[in-house]
């Protein structure tokens, strides 16, 4: 992996401008798996995740949107440190991490922090909530005991859950209730960056609405910054201020919320959305329908990797990749945007 | 006459004792062609009615009801036989896990050759060409070559499809879809709900769609029924139910969904839970979370009123601006 890709002036203006200060840059993060197909057939590469390049700005809230299979979890897996990327740069509060060394990465690690989709997987059934949630401050600062459980305490408080509670164990919970545990956990060391993975599609939609103010109030209060993983587009329109659409391992669109659900261009984006049922008529868009479903990662199409499935694909979609270019205030990667663009009313 | 007649349903686990009452008093018609729509959240009881219908509780959950007629038979006092007989040809179910609904042992074509065996007697040859004809009937490519695979060979949206297809190998009076999408991606979604609702328009058949998220409803069901803790709580035609909520409790469902909530900060939610078995409130079960909530709400329990629309458990139904009314 390559230093000095961070320095690499032409790529920094692959992701758009922004007045703020960027608290992540991801420059062309890779993430390709090898793995095996059976005796003697040697081993095949499976790009998950492929020269994805975006900026999370401190206390804003970045969606990624997909369906299953599209690199949406292996990339929170690379912004959480999890796993090392195979390819690209990916710098966390402007320190390069490929190049870290041991003590800035023990530094780094709890400004980011995540909450997974199933509180019921998530939390460990034999640990009280307190303990549990005491752990972080037990392993990452110097803080007594009794200080310990003071700040657990109020952060108890601050996501909804009651004094009583420090003492019980997940199974007393319901999932909106554990969702809140997870929050708190993620929380406790006021992290810079918290990546969510689906953290509302386990729940029922009132309780989705509970959880989806309590990420709102959380990062009003504290600034954090949300990556926040969805399929749900009306989840995703309520809590972002930037979206990236990505499509088997690649960014198809990206930018501002406003921009892109005012005029989505890719037809990802758009199938995407007319996909997604609406409750009025008004809001309901005509359908695109898309055929088939996403195609094997380990024979990846030629080109696009949509034209499968695109009702607008021609020759050029099947022969090149096409690449993000700058497009009415935002990124898009498709060669046919300004003739389908003009050809309908979105 | 309607296709399907239940009334006051109930459904009970638990000793005798101290029953725990998952579904208290459902009742429910529905006519040929009809689809309707079941929504509520988890725990509301929803799918537990459903399987009710289905014959589907077993000891030691007990069933009551003042009737449960099916094409104008009484399937409470059916016998088993002729029982087994309208289940799994009359009604079928489809369920949310595709995947762990069918057997992982066994093909495709084996699975559904079972169903077309037992219950209209074909075999072999026949069996599989009707087989087939199913699978090309739910859009599954290449249904020659699918009829040999296992269910881990395909993907979420295609085991979905085989459901369906399984589940209308004797063309069904009604098909009862428990969350058919809930685990599938959007854009399979929008596959899977455009087939079922095509294939319901061909085959006259009722459609019961039980699910948690309302937007699926207002785009394909002709009804719905708002059920909050094991009980109805509101029955409507489906535009009006949308922009009218009479319940509550519906208004509050609806309110909740963010595209409710366009440019606001906040999503409105209801305080609190649903609740649970023990600590169901004396009066209306909805009354410790409601915002309207009177002191007669507290000590008595709401019957089913009648409003323009359908029906809804409340003493004082909310009008058409979304304000409660002290009428009653």
């Amino acid at each position: 992996m390559s230093n000095n890709v961070a320095n690499d002036v032409t790529q920094a203006d692959v992701t758009q401008p922004s007045p703020e200060k960027p608290i992540l840059i991801a420059r062309e993060l890779s993430r390709h798996y090898t793995v095996s197909r059976g005796f003697l057939r040697g081993h095949a590469t499976v790009k998950a995740l492929n020269n994805v390049s975006f900026e999370l700005i401190a206390g804003k809230t970045l969606a990624v949107v997909g369906e299953s299979g599209c690199g949406k979890s292996t990339l929170a897996r690379q912004l959480t440190l999890i796993e090392e990327p195979t390819g690209g740069s990916l710098q966390i509060d402007g320190i390069e991490i490929a190049s870290a060394n041991a003590a800035q990465l023990k530094a780094i690690r709890p400004k980011v922090q995540m909450v997974f989709q199933s509180p019921y997987a998530s939390l460990n059934p034999r640990k009280q909530i307190g303990v549990m949630l005491g752990e972080p401050l037990k392993l990452n600062t110097n803080l007594d005991a009794a200080a310990r459980e003071e700040k657990v305490r109020a952060m108890m408080t601050k996501v909804g859950l009651r004094p009583e509670h420090y003492h019980r164990y997940p199974h007393m919970f319901s999932g909106g209730q554990r969702q809140r545990i997870a929050i708190a956990r993620a929380m406790m060391l006021q992290p810079a960056i918290v990546v969510a993975d689906e953290p509302t599609s386990a729940l029922d939609v009132s309780i989705q609405a509970q959880i989806l103010n309590l990420f709102m109030d959380l990062q009003q209060e504290l600034g954090t910054a949300y990556v926040f993983i969805s399929h749900n587009l009306s989840v995703v329109e309520h809590v972002a201020d930037d979206v990236m659409v990505m499509y088997f391992g690649s960014t198809v669109e990206y930018g501002s919320k406003t921009a892109l659900f005012a005029k989505p261009l890719h037809p990802y984006t758009r199938a995407l959305m007319s996909a997604t049922p609406a409750i009025h008529k008004a809001d309901r868009q005509i359908k695109i329908k898309l055929v088939g479903e996403l195609p094997s990662p380990l024979k990846p199409p030629s080109g696009c990797t949509f034209h499968t499935r695109c009702p607008y694909a021609a020759e050029r979609c099947v022969a090149e990749v096409p690449q993000l270019r700058p497009l009415y205030e935002r990124l898009v990667a498709c060669h046919r945007v300004e003739e389908i663009y003009s050809n309908c009313t979105v | 006459m309607a296709l399907l007649d239940m009334k006051n349903l109930s459904v009970e686990f638990g000793s005798s004792e101290n029953p725990f009452r998952a579904v208290t008093g459902v009742s429910l018609s529905i006519e040929r062609g009809e689809i309707v729509g079941i929504v509520g959240e988890s725990g509301s009881g929803k799918s537990v009615t459903m399987l009710a219908l289905m014959g589907l509780i077993d000891a030691p959950g007990r069933v009551h009801a003042d009737a449960l007629e099916f094409d104008g038979k009484n399937v409470l006092t059916m016998k088993e036989r002729d029982k087994r007989q309208l289940i799994g040809r009359d009604i079928a179910m489809i369920f949310q896990d595709a995947l762990s609904s069918l057997n992982p042992a066994y093909t495709v074509g084996a699975q559904l050759m079972e169903t077309l065996k037992l219950h209209q007697g074909l075999s072999g040859r026949a069996a599989k060409a009707r087989a087939q004809q199913l699978l090309e009937m739910v859009e599954i490519p290449d249904a020659p070559s699918r009829l040999a695979a296992y269910p881990h060979q395909l993907s979420g949206g295609m085991s979905q499809r085989v459901m369906i297809a399984m589940a209308l190998a004797c063309n069904p009076k009604l098909l009862i879809a428990d969350e058919p999408t809930t685990a599938l991606d959007v854009t399979v979604q929008a596959q899977i709900m455009e087939l079922l609702v095509n294939l319901q328009k061909q085959h006259d058949m009722a459609l019961i769609l039980i699910t948690h998220d309302l937007a699926v409803v207002a785009e394909v069901a002709h009804r719905v029924a708002v059920m909050y803790a094991g009980e109805v709580v509101e029955t409507s035609q489906v535009p009006g139910i949308f922009s009218a909520p009479r319940h509550p409790y519906t208004q509050a469902l609806l309110a909740s969904i963010p595209e409710h909530s366009k440019g606001a900060d906040r999503l409105a939610t209801l305080p609190g839970v649903v609740p649970g078995q023990y600590d169901r409130p004396t009066g209306c079960l909805l009354s410790p979370r409601c915002p309207y909530v009177q002191d007669r709400c507290h000590s008595d329990h709401p019957t089913l009123f009648a409003t323009p629309n359908g029906a809804a458990r409340c003493f004082f139904p909310l009008d058409d601006a979304g304000r409660p009314t002290h009428v009653q």
